[in-house]
């Protein structure tokens, strides 16, 4: 079945859900599905329990962070200046919203196919970043979601488990995300100061 | 018969104890250090400078292009470049490094700065007994600790060094000949 | 004489304790949890992150290039396959292709890998039963071989960090070929004397029969691969499935078991060693001369359109997947690694609940992880 059959039967069959095709310009040419935040569980089941696609096997689940991009624009305005119009040129910036987004990769065993490539965006990338966990359809993703969650800082609703899993408990940041600030390595000041002569 | 399996597996053992007295294969222990291996020629463990001749600064090879310190994957090369130049061997004026630090408590003798050296400056040394009790300024190699006469590279790793040794004689022998088949430019 | 019934209060005695990250029997600093009614376990969560170091974080910050020393460090045992992977993910994102030659010296450190891998893995197997060396011994014995054979190709024994985008990084000579010959000639005789040694074994099979059985359907639902999902009757192995490399042209089978138990797995390894030696000498006979590199590949400043690209390879452990996605700038926006050693994990718990303590070292190590890819 081709993407965009998957995509039409997604929309036609779990109502409400919306899917988009997300083009891959490489020379790999995996494309992806883009669904909409409220019905990933609902598409998941759907695509694992169809009869003709039987994605069984969920390989690999990761997440991308997307930091708020600024795109900068050149726009001709009129003005004034010095009481002659004059057409000026002014860029504007204008701010893309950042969010994040997590990446299934899914296989089927059964039919020795794949891979279809689900993905997902949260709405922003500070208080609204929870989705629905798609370990209930595919346990594989029990880890890696909680990976997710660890280190890019994504919520995942109906994880049975949702627990840091590489940083330790306590640990407040997400260190895969591109702005963040690793502390400052105190072990190793520890370290030097305490080498005699040092 | 319930045993039988481990009596087998006893038998394998036994004769693989017995076996190591006079096979050689199956005794296959080297007393290190007193025995020794012999190190193969790709061998690799920390880089080393070459250089030319018999004086280290005069010699070395390296023009502190820096692309050894970009790729490093770890981070671990630290070069600063010198102000004035000097000739290398074929007479053209490069620059030199007037700093160049290895950090081997670092390195991970991965070789990808051999590899990306344009100049066959720097290769993969094959000593490995390297150890020092002083854990920072020991483990911080300087130039003078990585210079390695080219002899040295010859005898390590003969059949890539005969190779860049013949390669080099080439680059020399074509820039004599242009240099004397233009003369008047190179009088200007 | 009648036995005394244990009291209620005997009864809820349950007890937690904390296996690791300091064990023996953990292959690493690994720890879990467990809580256990006498020996019997209730509960075990597996802890890890002790060796977490965020690989995919330094890639991202590192050109694509220097990327491929630290993969070598991923499953530590394999690094010609975690290259491999590596580079397969990077040769689909940036469209090349590999000589014939170097697929095929790929196909060779490949296997010599797997067959290196399997031999340690089934000594620390025997070594967490309590066969106390010998049988661990007899693999190195044999492992020692292989790794002589990477060093002389690589220069390195376990950090061989050989294999380029578009190919391998040195030719093989004829020597290094017939080198392998040899030790692929003499591996079948280990592999007879390793079955004489154990598959018989009475003590073997007690303690592993019947123990941490995976079910097939689990198995496939959470994600297990490798050895350990074919071990449940699976039929899904990569270098079939998606013959990556030239893999399609070489003749052998893959073992399947019936059970799923730890003996399953056990006998899985052992079965793909013979596999893998076919493989071997089938690639050893037919390799052709040529190219090792693709001219068109750059060694510096690889800058692929961009896009994105997964890639997976039948490692050892399982399935090894790389997922990249380019900027079109030097280095990976995103790098991400899948690891077989910690989806595999996944899974632990389900095979051991209810299992004595003892069989738990045991059913850990028929999984087979490397602590190394599962914090990475
Ligand atoms: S061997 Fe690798 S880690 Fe060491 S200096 Fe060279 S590039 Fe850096
Ligand atoms: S060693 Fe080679 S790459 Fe490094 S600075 Fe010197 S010439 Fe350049």
């Amino acid at each position: 079945m081709t993407l965009e059959e998957i995509r039409s039967r997604l929309e036609a069959f779990v109502p409400g859900c919306h899917a988009e095709i997300v083009v891959n310009g490489s020379p790999s040419a995996q494309n992806s599905l883009l669904i909409d935040r409220q019905h990933g569980l609902q598409a998941a089941m759907y695509l694992r329990d169809h009869p003709e696609l039987q994605l069984d096997f969920c390989s690999n689940v990761t997440a991308v962070d997307w930091p708020d991009r600024e795109k900068a624009e050149k726009i001709k305005t009129k003005r004034i200046v010095d009481g002659v119009e004059k057409e000026v040129e002014e860029t504007k910036k204008t701010t893309i919203p950042g969010y994040l987004e997590v990446v299934y990769h899914l296989f089927s065993i059964a039919k020795k196919e794949g891979p279809v490539v689900l993905r997902m965006h949260t709405a922003n990338r500070t208080d609204e970043v929870t989705l629905q966990s798609l370990t209930p359809v595919w346990r594989s993703a029990e880890f890696q979601e909680r990976e997710a969650f660890d280190l890019f800082g994504i919520v995942f609703e109906g994880h049975p488990d949702l627990r840091r899993i590489l940083m330790w408990e306590g640990f407040t940041d997400h260190p895969m995300r591109k702005d963040y600030v690793p502390p400052p390595d105190d072990d190793l000041e520890i370290l030097a100061v305490s080498e005699p002569g040092a | 018969m319930l045993g039988e399996g481990i009596v087998k597996g006893l038998a394998e053992t036994a004769r693989n104890f017995l076996g190591s007295f006079i096979e050689k294969d199956r005794l296959v222990t080297v007393q290190y250090p007193e025995e020794r291996l012999p190190v193969v020629e790709a061998a690799r463990m920390f880089p080393f400078l070459i250089y030319d001749g018999v004086d280290q600064e005069e010699g070395l090879r390296c023009v502190a292009c820096q692309i050894c310190e970009k790729e490093c994957p770890p981070q671990c090369i630290h070069i600063e470049k010198s102000k004035d130049k000097k000739p290398d061997f074929i007479g053209k004026q490069q620059f030199y490094p007037a700093v160049f630090d290895i950090d081997v408590s670092v390195c991970m003798s991965c070789q990808i700065c051999v590899e990306v050296c344009p100049f066959d400056a720097i290769r993969m040394d094959n000593e490995f007994e390297l150890s020092t009790d002083d854990r920072f300024a020991g483990l911080l190699w300087p130039k003078e600790k990585l210079a390695m006469p080219n002899e040295h590279y010859l005898a390590i790793h003969p059949t890539e060094a005969t190779e860049v040794e013949a390669r080099r004689a080439e680059e020399k022998a074509q820039a004599e000949a242009k240099k004397a088949s233009q003369p008047a430019a190179v009088a200007k | 004489m009648t036995q005394a019934l244990p009291s209620e209060a005997e009864q809820d005695q349950v007890m937690e304790i904390s296996m690791g990250p300091q064990h023996p029997s953990t292959h690493g600093v690994f720890r879990m949890d467990i809580r256990l009614d006498g020996e019997r376990v209730l509960r075990l969560k597996p802890v890890i992150g002790y060796l977490h170091r965020n690989h995919e974080k330094i890639a991202e910050a590192a050109s694509y290039l220097a990327a491929i020393p630290y993969t070598d460090r991923l499953d530590y045992l394999c690094s010609m396959t975690n290259n491999w992977g590596y580079a397969l993910a990077v040769e689909k994102l940036a469209g090349l292709t590999v000589p014939e030659r170097a697929e095929y010296i790929r196909v060779i450190v490949s296997e010599l890998t797997r067959l290196q891998n399997h031999a340690s893995v089934v000594g620390f197997l025997l070594q967490d039963m309590g066969a106390s060396g010998t049988p661990l011994m007899y693999a190195f014995r044999e492992r020692e071989k292989v790794m002589d054979l990477f060093e002389s190709l690589s220069g390195a024994r376990m950090m061989c960090n050989y294999m380029r985008f578009g190919g391998v990084r040195v030719d093989c000579s004829a020597e290094w070929l017939s080198q392998a010959a040899k030790v692929v000639a003499g591996f079948n005789g280990f592999l007879d004397e390793f079955e004489r040694l154990l598959t018989g074994n009475e003590i073997l099979m007690a303690r592993t029969q019947g123990v941490g059985v995976l079910p097939r359907e689990l198995a496939i639902n959470a994600g297990v691969t490798g050895p350990g999902l074919r071990a449940s009757g699976v039929n899904y192995d990569l270098r079939k499935v998606d013959s990556y490399g030239v893999y399609g042209r070489f003749e052998f089978r893959v073992p399947l078991g019936e059970h799923g138990d730890v003996y399953d797995r056990y006998m899985m390894r052992v079965l793909e060693m013979r596999e893998s030696l076919r493989i071997l000498e089938q690639a050893l006979r037919d390799i052709p001369s040529g190219p090792f590199m693709d001219p068109k590949a750059r060694l510096r400043g690889l800058r692929p359109k961009v896009g994105e690209a997964y890639a997976r390879i039948e490692s050892p452990k399982g399935e090894l997947g790389f997922y990249l996605i380019s900027d079109g700038s030097p280095n990976p926006y995103r790098y991400r690694v899948r690891p077989p050693s910690l989806i595999n994990l996944t899974v632990l718990e389900d095979m051991c609940l209810g299992q004595s303590i003892a069989d738990v070292v045991v059913i850990l190590g028929s999984i087979d992880i490397v602590l190394g890819e599962v914090d990475r």
